[in-house]
């Protein structure tokens, strides 16, 4: 008796158990979940199964970064719309760093026009939907060069038409130009608070200091705040980050073949609901939680190294 | 401490209250129409209901558009009110639902809407792995591809290394696959999942043509801008039988929409319409006599009533005046009627005897 009274108060007891009691729910959940499904995929005679996936996928795909032919399997099909999701995240991650800091810096300079500049940037592109601003790069920004015949040069490196952007070296379609751009822009405004909000968390007594000892404004800003200023902006860059690769998944709008995509048309086709449901969301896991770790290792880089 | 530990124990409690209340429900729900899904039932759940929910596209001129005045008009959504003059006299007893190519299969399955008119495509794969049964063919089409008049693309072999638009999760888009690849011509495909987004495109000039079925190409060519320097090339590079389905499961709903369409098709070979209905109440011939049910008891085995026929007529009329009223001469679109003419006609529409 007495035993169990002591149990009954004992805090890991109730710590122990109730990690137990959650787990053993969640599991039920699941079951009463996962049977329902099955109860009803029989019920219209359906088989649950990844089998559809080496079936021949027989639709095309605008942007094939690796070969794909419509003989190919719909996995092969997947893969190409996940290295294309990857190609938006990495360019995208890139260039909104590079959009946001700047813009950031730029909301805290002293030259009245290039911090109201800043601003106006920042206040317009948090503020309104991001797929109208996908919308708005892909029909009135892209489809509005001329065609090809009377493309736009731009110092005779960059050439603009409703082809897209031709470099040199390679050409970009305007479908992912204007998902990269509208990536890029929205999710810089973001960044660009909280830059300027990592900014403004450093003690003025840093930048008093750092003055005093002789450094020019540029200097100022890269030794001493910027560095500083990173412990505090990188978690929820880490989240911009994490929400510029989700977002991609909007290119379903504009026609980019990105993983969403040719998923959705898989799933068309198939009529895998489940199945393909189950892919998609566990690719943008896994991107999810890569990005994290590796954010999350770079974090502790810059954290202060106690000694 | 303690209270961390206590919120810790509870908040499965609540977890589990909720999830055994969400079972409980589904249970209750279960007895009632004693199939979960409903499907097996579904021509009881509509009956019951005294309404018909219908999946439509809602964006095709002439197959199922809402006008101006907020009402639907089209070929599909008369396949839908002459299913509810069948059931329960009244062709206005339908509740039409918007649905889009990616989520018409799942709403059937799920018996979300208890039929889909909405110029599906009828094949083997979906009757087979989506789990759909198809009525008889309601409109039988082929696609084609729209190009611009100044554009100097004469054939399909014109169009090699150009972009096409294409809407996605539609046959269109593997039979333009397997057209190209038959015929070695290499293309780029810009593909959209909205029918409106895709056209736009197209009339931007991003793409130098687009494909779709040859109806659909007429009918949104209709609300283009510009719509008269647009042509659609000769070449149809598939077949389309266009159907409405239901999903898999209740046989008896299954029969009762194939007899409604089959309906439509009768009435035109017997040249019953709406206007001279009531002339026919009175006909000797057998076989009308039996169509309209003034003699015998045909509708009875559907579970309806025998006179079932008259009321499609009535309300909604035959397949020439559904067809004429959304699609013939007198419309924008002014299609010629072509396959879709009666059998005896050198078509291909037939209705099995009414015997």
């Amino acid at each position: 008796m007495t035993n169990l009274k002591l149990l009954w108060r004992d805090r890991r007891f109730w710590r122990i158990s109730g990690q137990f009691l959650a787990v053993f729910l969640a599991v039920v959940v699941v079951i009463i979940l996962w049977s329902n499904l099955n109860r009803n995929l029989q019920q219209l005679g359906i088989k649950f199964g990844f089998d559809f996936l080496k079936q021949q996928a027989s639709f095309d795909i605008g942007e094939t970064p690796i070969s794909y032919k419509p003989t190919d399997t719909y996995s092969r099909a997947l893969w190409v719309g996940l290295i294309n999701s990857l190609r938006i995240a990495i360019a995208g991650i890139f260039l909104t760093t590079i959009v946001g800091v700047s813009a950031g810096i730029a909301r805290l300079s002293d030259n009245w026009l290039v911090r109201n500049i800043a601003l106006v940037y920042v206040e317009i592109f948090r503020n309104t939907p991001l797929l109208l601003q996908l919308l708005f790069w892909y029909f009135a920004v892209f489809l509005g060069f001329p065609k090809t015949e009377n493309k736009i040069s731009l110092w005779g490196l960059i050439y603009l038409s409703q082809n897209g952007a031709e470099f040199p070296w390679f050409t970009l379609s305007p479908e992912f130009s204007a998902l990269l751009l509208g990536l890029t822009f929205y999710t810089g405004a973001f960044i660009a608070e909280i830059v300027r909000g990592g900014i403004q968390s450093v003690p003025k007594g840093q930048w008093e200091a750092a003055r005093s000892l002789g450094l020019k404004p540029g200097l100022v800003m890269r030794l001493v705040v910027f560095p500083q200023a990173l412990r505090v902006i990188i978690p929820p860059l880490t989240s911009q980050y994490l929400n510029l690769t989700k977002n991609s998944s909007l290119a379903i709008a504009i026609g980019y073949p990105d993983i969403y995509f040719v998923s959705s048309t898989t799933f068309n086709q198939t009529g895998r609901a489940v199945e393909v449901m189950l892919l998609i969301m566990l690719t943008y896991l896994t991107l999810s939680l890569t990005i994290s770790v590796v954010m999350n290792l770079f974090n502790r880089m810059v954290q202060i190294q106690e000694r | 401490m303690r209270k961390s530990a206590l919120i810790l124990a509870i908040a499965p409690l609540i977890f589990a209250i909720t999830a055994c209340s969400g079972e409980s429900g589904n249970t209750a729900n279960t007895s009632s129409t004693s199939a979960p899904q409903g499907i097996k039932n579904r021509w009881d759940t509509v009956k019951n209901r005294g309404q018909l929910i219908c999946g439509v596209s809602g964006e095709v001129p002439g197959f199922s558009f809402v006008g101006t005045d907020g009402k639907y008009s089209g070929i599909d959504v008369d396949v839908c009110r002459a299913v509810a003059a069948a059931l329960f006299d009244n062709p206005d007893a339908v509740e039409f639902r918007n649905l889009n190519s990616k989520e018409r299969f799942t709403a059937l399955q799920t018996g979300e809407v208890d039929i889909l008119s909405r110029n599906t495509t009828w094949t083997l794969s979906r009757t087979t792995s989506v789990g759909l049964e198809f009525a008889p063919v309601v409109f039988y089409d082929g696609q084609a591809i729209m190009v611009r008049k100044n554009s100097n693309v004469k054939t399909l072999a014109d169009l090699k290394d150009k972009a096409i638009c294409v809407q996605t999760g539609t046959t269109t888009e593997q039979n333009l696959a397997d057209q190209m690849r038959k015929r070695g011509i290499t293309y780029k495909p810009v593909v959209f999942e909205d029918v409106n987004i895709t056209f736009a495109t197209y009339a931007e000039g991003r793409c130098d043509g687009i494909t779709a079925d040859r109806s659909a190409l007429v009918s949104r060519r209709s609300i283009l801008p510009k719509a008269e320097d647009n042509v659609i090339l000769d070449e149809v590079i598939s077949s389309e039988p266009l159907a409405p389905a239901v999903a898999k499961g209740d046989t008896k709903w299954a029969d009762t929409v194939n007899w409604v369409v089959y309906s439509l098709v009768k009435a035109e070979e017997l040249g019953i319409n709406s206007q001279n209905l009531a002339q026919f109440a009175t006909s000797n011939d057998p076989d009308i006599k039996r169509f309209l049910g003034t003699e015998g008891n045909l509708g009875e085995g559907l579970g309806l009533t025998n006179d079932f026929a008259a009321r499609i007529i009535k309300h909604v009329g035959n397949y020439s005046e559904v067809y004429d009223r959304n699609l013939g001469p007198k419309t924008k679109l002014n299609l010629a009627r072509g396959q879709n003419q009666l059998w005896s006609k050198g078509g291909l529409l037939y209705s099995p005897p009414f015997r």
